[in-house]
């Protein structure tokens, strides 16, 4: 019962570290998974709904219920912890990828994996519960501007918040077919990838910084998933939503 | 090609098809030096020079018989292998009688082998092709020679192997087969040739139909019941299907009523001719899929179809080839080149049809002879035995024809040729308005011109099109939004886009599932479309209805796009006409569901009211249809239009005003949005700061307040003045066209134009009677004539100065203006003191001449004015009689068929008739016949004028009695029985006049005219009272004579 003591004193501001929430939130999950074995459920609602209630104060643009819900998915998608003895969890790759790929359309592989990467905050190899939601915060109800920081995350190939030149060929070069007769079959996409920079390099310094992308995007809004597609479209967002949050609330 | 292999033998009999037909031949028998014939040339070139070293034993094979030809070579050319003499060479080969394989005799030489003409070939070096021409030219049935008559006679189904066993020669057959693959080989590649630079022969498709045609009106056995185009405009490349159709090849849409079967709707394309699901019209979308197998052409098809017609045809047959050998030549080629030549013209002389012959209605087109070889039908008349007469006659037309098209091809290289293409292609669109009788300016023939001229713009759109065609959707987006920074309402960049065919590609993107593809190429779409011949390729290509599908996605943005879009692309009628016929206006109407006019707005419904404004806008450019306006009436949209027309922003205000004021030419709608409350916000709108809004409005309000209700609306909330106000927008000329229009209409209620007075509207009125467009003049004039009815007014008018300027608008040519005017004219000449003006400005002679007008609107508008410039006139009689040739022409309008004018027109000759001395001239010029000739009509208010004149012209002479002798009594006294009072009191009148002739009494009295006058003897009026008894008594008077006569003697 520490465990509701310490999300309690989270919630007065007790632990406001990352560091702290990090290792609560692995507490939880610990337990929440021990509980979900032993098949507890009165126990596991309980626990579900002190930790959505600690989740939902740190995301926007869930409700309490919603994030609960969204706790149930996860659990769901989970499935069964692999190794009983290991303290951290969560999704992996391969695992978050198929998510992507059957909820939420997405296709390109490469773009599935800089999705992971910038879900995965903690850079764990796994996306955590609390990780889930915030993101998912961003992915299907996200802002403009919101939208714009986790797009460019995403195009950020090696985290140097710069979008290069190289950074773009290297999402684009699948993007055109190839014309054999040509003699640098590349030709294409280098070219496209310079009338890209032209539009979207404001400060004209070879690259794209995060104040380039947001104006470009601001501009021209169909320029938010540029080098490839990252966010959900609206339907398949729309239909993830109706069937989680519309979801009979047991477990 | 299959034709070729099932019957080898009939292509050899043709002594190589390659040769006969597709060489191009001169008139005299000699082979053009064409780059086609080249070709040719160098082909059996290098066959017979290989001929000798790849198959010596076929070589040595003897000919049937020699191919003989006068060579440029000597003797002297001739080396060892050879017996050289005076008289000739001999070869030392010698066939098994003996004979030389090779003899010459200058200039004749003699070949017997392959064997020696490939030598003979070697000999000849550069001359080489020289003599191979003059060795086909002069062996033209070379093939017949080669092998010998037996293989001609055979019957066409005749195979090789049958061929073996009867001539019991392998190395002939293996060189049978070997010329026989080689003439394939030929036509194979020339046929590739030919499809490929002959695409879209539209000539060929209406010469057939011509044809078939002439065939129809064949006296009493017609081969065809009718055959018509579904399309009567034809585009200036020639075809009729619409655009998007052409895209598929299409040419054009047949129906063909056979005399034996049901109606065949035919497909013509490039590539074959089949049957489809029925297309009567354009656009119907479903009739295009092919719903039988193909054919090589329209004969075959309908001889496939029609027994009767194939039947019909093979009779027709010998005339044809008769026929083909006196035209085609000439014709033909001259019809051809002088097509060539136009095709970057948009004149469209080459469809001028042919002169026709007497023998004309026999000619198929050469197409059928031409492409014979392919087509069963071409086949029937090969399995004839060799007439040599038709086969020339069959030669000579399709080699013809094959120049003509080869001319085409002969420009240099490929590229070339798809420029001509483009340029066709552009033309097309261009020219399409011409027929559509569109309400759209008329478009000049505008494109991109030769490679040099292009604008850098150009190059980079053709590239970025690529990527759209070959990228996924990354790249899609991308390129999209790298076209959505060039400047798109720039004509530059819209005509490139859809020249480098990347309208196809955004058109193809709406039909895609990817979101942000369709946004991105709405997003370009909408601004191209400000182009008028992008708008027409977009419906032409059939991208409306891909737009139109969008309107259904649950995507807002996507749905507002479609809306703007189509909003601009359907500012021309078949556009409407489209969006109506896929279900569009009701979708639209649908997007106008949101709630409007709530203080805070939440991002959804922020989002609902972009959409809903977005709809209005396309609604605004749908409803200049009438059919879509009861389109959108029956979608329910007027009480969604009356919700947004509450709304608070302009921005939705002008396109909700908009269509509202475009549907309120609708009875239905003036209606509705009288009962919907609609007037009061649109009298709200009035004084708003944006002067399209404001223009909208008013233009509503002057459709809607020529229903008296809808007058009393306006004035109940206070719109009357916020009107006046308007006027002093002179410099927006529409919308003081509008503020004026709605002002006249206002002012038809007397309680309106005295609301009116408060505000001086007449003053500023007559300031606008000088230097404003007509659409301003014809309202405030208008609004004059209302004014007018008010004897205030009048006075009004003149102390302002206003006669002036409406005596001189009498000058004009608009006849809406000129029937305003004469009527507000008319309405001042009732003042005394305005005729006076009038009469000095000589504006009675102005009126006057008006009846000559055209338009019986303004005839009779100027007759109407006339009654009271001659009742007012000081000297009226004078005037009338200096106005040279005016009476006969006024009694000549009694002729007129329109009851306005006729009616009018009575009114005048009433008050004309007034002076006696014109009463005399009037009857001079025969009125009293045709005043009488009127008299049956059953109109009231032509009776009432017309009994009045009659009455009046009774004063002279002895018209009382040529009234009677025409029958003009007996209906008048009718005209009793009518309901109009007014109709009483002149007709009494009349009655009264005519009864001081005995005769009229008599008639009268029969006709039962004393009971209903002496009812009316019992009106309140007087001047009838009087009237009616002064008829009752003249008729007594007589009653009372005859008695005494009779008592007397």
């Amino acid at each position: 019962m520490s465990l509701f003591n310490a999300s309690s004193c989270h919630g007065n501001g007790v632990f406001t570290s990352p560091v702290e929430w990090r290792s609560i939130e692995s507490h939880i999950v610990c337990f929440f998974f021990f509980l979900i074995k032993s098949e507890m459920s009165s126990m596991n609602r309980k626990i579900i709904h002190t930790l959505a209630e600690s989740i939902s104060k740190q995301v926007d643009h869930f409700s309490k219920t919603e994030v609960e819900c969204l706790i149930r998915e996860f659990n769901l998608l989970l499935g069964e912890p692999v190794s009983t003895g290991r303290t951290v969890s969560g999704l992996d790759k391969e695992r978050f990828r198929s998510i992507l790929h059957n909820n939420f359309g997405l296709t390109d592989d490469m773009i599935m994996d800089l999705v992971f990467r910038t879900f995965d905050k903690d850079n764990d190899s796994f996306v955590s519960v609390k990780e889930w939601i915030e993101g998912l915060s961003i992915f299907l109800r996200g802002t403009l501007e919101e939208k714009i920081k986790y797009c460019f995350q995403v195009y950020d190939l090696n985290g140097d918040h710069y979008i290069s030149r190289e950074e773009m060929f290297h999402m684009l070069k699948n993007s055109l077919i190839r014309q054999p007769t040509e003699e640098d079959p590349d030709e294409g996409i280098k070219d496209l990838v310079e009338i890209t920079l032209k539009r979207m390099d404001h400060d004209h310094d070879g690259r794209l910084s995060f104040a380039d992308f947001e104006k470009a995007v601001k501009d021209e809004n169909l320029l938010l998933e540029a080098f490839g597609t990252c966010l959900p479209d609206i339907m398949s967002a729309d239909a993830f939503e109706l069937r989680v949050f519309q979801e009979p609330a047991e477990l | 090609m299959q034709e070729f292999q099932k019957n080898p033998s009939v292509v050899v009999i043709e002594m190589g098809v390659s040769l006969t037909k597709a060489a191009q031949w001169t008139t005299g028998g000699k082979l053009e030096f064409t780059s086609m014939n080249e070709t040719l040339l160098r082909e059996i070139l290098s066959f017979v020079e290989e001929l000798g070293s790849r198959h010596p034993q076929e070589a040595e094979q003897v000919l049937k018989e020699p191919l003989r030809w006068s060579t440029t070579l000597t003797a002297s050319d001739f080396k060892t292998d050879y017996d050289i003499s005076d008289s000739g060479v001999q070869s030392h080969e010698k066939d098994a009688e003996g004979r030389p394989l090779l003899q010459l005799c200058p200039p004749t030489v003699n070949v017997r082998s392959f064997g020696q003409l490939c030598k003979l070939v070697h000999l000849a070096a550069d001359k080489k092709l020289d003599e191979l021409r003059a060795c086909l030219e002069e062996n033209r049935d070379a093939m017949v020679q080669m092998f010998g008559n037996g293989l001609e006679k055979e019957d066409n189904q005749t195979d090789v192997p049958r061929l073996v066993k009867e001539e019991e020669d392998e190395v002939k057959v293996k060189l049978f087969h070997l010329v026989q693959n080689l003439d394939e080989l030929l036509i194979k590649k020339l046929l590739k040739e030919i499809t490929e630079t002959v695409e879209l022969d539209c000539a060929t498709v209406n010469n057939d139909v011509e044809s078939l045609k002439e065939l129809c009106r064949d006296g009493e056995k017609p081969a065809l019941e009718s055959i018509r185009f579904t399309s009567d405009y034809e585009f200036s490349n020639g075809c009729r299907a619409p655009l998007w159709r052409q895209v598929h090849g299409e040419i054009c849409y047949l129906v063909v009523e056979p005399c034996d079967t049901e109606t065949l709707y035919i497909t013509c394309s490039n590539t074959a001719v089949f049957l489809n699901a029925g297309i009567k019209q354009e656009v119907e979308e479903s009739g295009y899929e092919r719903t039988s197998d193909t054919y090589k052409d329209l004969l075959t098809l309908l001889k496939s179809r029609s027994p009767h017609f194939a039947e019909h045809m093979n009779k027709q047959k010998i005339k044809a080839g008769e026929f083909d050998e006196m035209n085609e030549k000439g014709q033909e080629k001259e019809s051809y080149r002088q097509r060539e030549k136009n095709v970057n013209e948009k004149t469209r002389k080459h469809h001028v049809p042919r002169k026709r012959s007497a023998e004309k209605k026999y000619e198929p087109c050469p197409r059928w002879k031409n492409l014979g070889l392919m087509s069963p039908c071409g086949k029937a008349e090969e399995k004839k035995p060799k007439s040599s007469g038709l086969e020339k006659v069959q030669g000579s037309g399709a080699r013809s024809r094959m120049k003509a098209e080869f001319s085409l091809s002969s420009l240099p290289g490929r590229l070339s040729s798809q420029k001509i293409k483009t340029p066709a292609g552009a033309m097309e669109l261009s020219s399409e308005s011409s027929s559509e009788s569109e309400e759209e300016e008329e478009q000049s023939e505008r494109r991109l011109e030769s490679n040099t001229d292009l604008p850098p713009e150009y190059w980079q759109i053709q590239k970025l099109v690529k990527y759209l065609k070959g990228g996924d959707q990354t790249a899609t987006v991308l390129t999209l939004c790298a076209m959505l920074d060039f400047n798109l309402m720039q004509e530059t960049c819209q005509l490139a886009i859809r020249d480098v065919g990347g309208l196809e590609v955004l058109i193809n993107l709406l039909d895609t599932d990817e979101v942000k593809c369709k946004i991105g190429s709405l997003k370009i779409l909408r601004k191209i479309s400000h182009n008028v011949q992008i708008r027409q390729a977009i419906v032409d290509l059939g991208g409306l209805q891909s737009i139109v599908k969008i309107l259904d996605s649950p995507v807002k943005d996507l749905k507002a796009l479609a809306a703007e879009t189509i909003a601009s692309v359907t500012r021309f009628r078949r556009a409407r006409r489209t969006v109506r016929q896929y279900g569009g206006i009701k979708k639209l109407v649908s997007l106008l569901h949101c709630v409007p006019n709530l203080a805070s707005l939440t991002a959804h419904q922020q989002k609902d009211v972009e959409v809903a404004r977005c709809g209005a806008l396309a609604l605004w450019s749908c409803s200049k249809s009438t059919k879509n306006k009861e389109a959108i009436r029956k979608a329910g949209g007027v009480p969604l239009l009356g919700r947004l027309l509450k709304s608070p922003h302009e921005n939705m205000l002008i396109p909700v005003v908009g269509t509202l004021q475009e549907c309120a030419s609708e009875e239905s709608y003036r209606t509705a949005i009288q009962k919907e409350g609609m007037i009061k916000d649109l009298v709200k709108n009035l004084s708003s700061d944006n002067e399209e809004l404001q223009m909208h409005c008013a233009n509503a309000l002057f459709k809607c307040a020529a229903d008296k209700q809808t007058r009393d609306l306006v004035r109940n909330y206070k719109g009357l003045q916020p009107l006046v106000s308007l006027l002093a927008k002179v410099n927006n000329k529409q919308l003081l066209a509008a503020a004026t229009g709605a002002i006249w209409k206002c002012s038809i209620s007397v309680e309106n134009v005295a609301e009116f007075q408060k505000y001086n509207v007449l003053e500023s009125l007559v300031d606008l009677l000088t230097d404003q467009p007509e659409g301003v003049l014809v309202n405030v004039v208008g609004a004059l004539g209302e004014f007018a009815q008010i004897p205030a007014s009048k006075t009004t008018i003149r102390k302002c100065g206003g006669i002036k300027p409406l005596v001189d608008l009498l000058n004009g040519t608009n006849q809406a203006l000129l029937v305003n005017v004469t009527k507000t004219v008319g309405a001042c000449a009732t003042d005394q003191d305005n005729m006076a003006i009038i009469d000095q400005l000589d504006g009675v002679r102005l009126v006057w001449s008006l009846l000559k007008n055209p338009s019986s609107d303004v005839q009779s508008s100027a007759a109407w004015a006339l009654c009271p410039c001659i009742e007012n006139a000081k000297d009226a009689g004078e005037m009338v009689r200096s106005l040279v040739g005016g009476l006969e022409l006024i009694v000549n309008l009694l002729k007129s068929t329109n009851k306005e004018v006729l009616a009018s027109i009575c009114a005048a000759i009433a008050k004309i008739a007034k002076d006696k001395e014109n009463l005399a001239v009037l009857t001079d010029h025969g009125v009293v016949p045709l005043l009488a000739k009127l008299t049956n009509t059953t109109d009231d208010m032509l009776r009432r004028h017309l009994a009045e004149a009659v009455g009046h012209c009774c004063m002279w002479g002895s018209n009382r009695a040529s009234f009677g002798e025409a029958g003009a009594v007996a209906p008048l006294v009718r005209y009793l029985k009518s309901k109009d009072h007014r109709v009483h009191q002149s007709t009494a009148m009349a009655l009264y006049q005519l009864s001081k002739d005995p005769n009229n009494c008599i008639t009268m009295h029969e006709k039962g005219v004393v009971k209903p006058l002496i009812h009316i003897m019992g009106s309140d009026d007087e001047m009838l009272q009087e009237a009616a008894a002064g008829c009752v008594r003249n008729i007594r008077l007589l009653a009372v004579a005859n008695r005494k006569a009779i008592l007397f003697y």
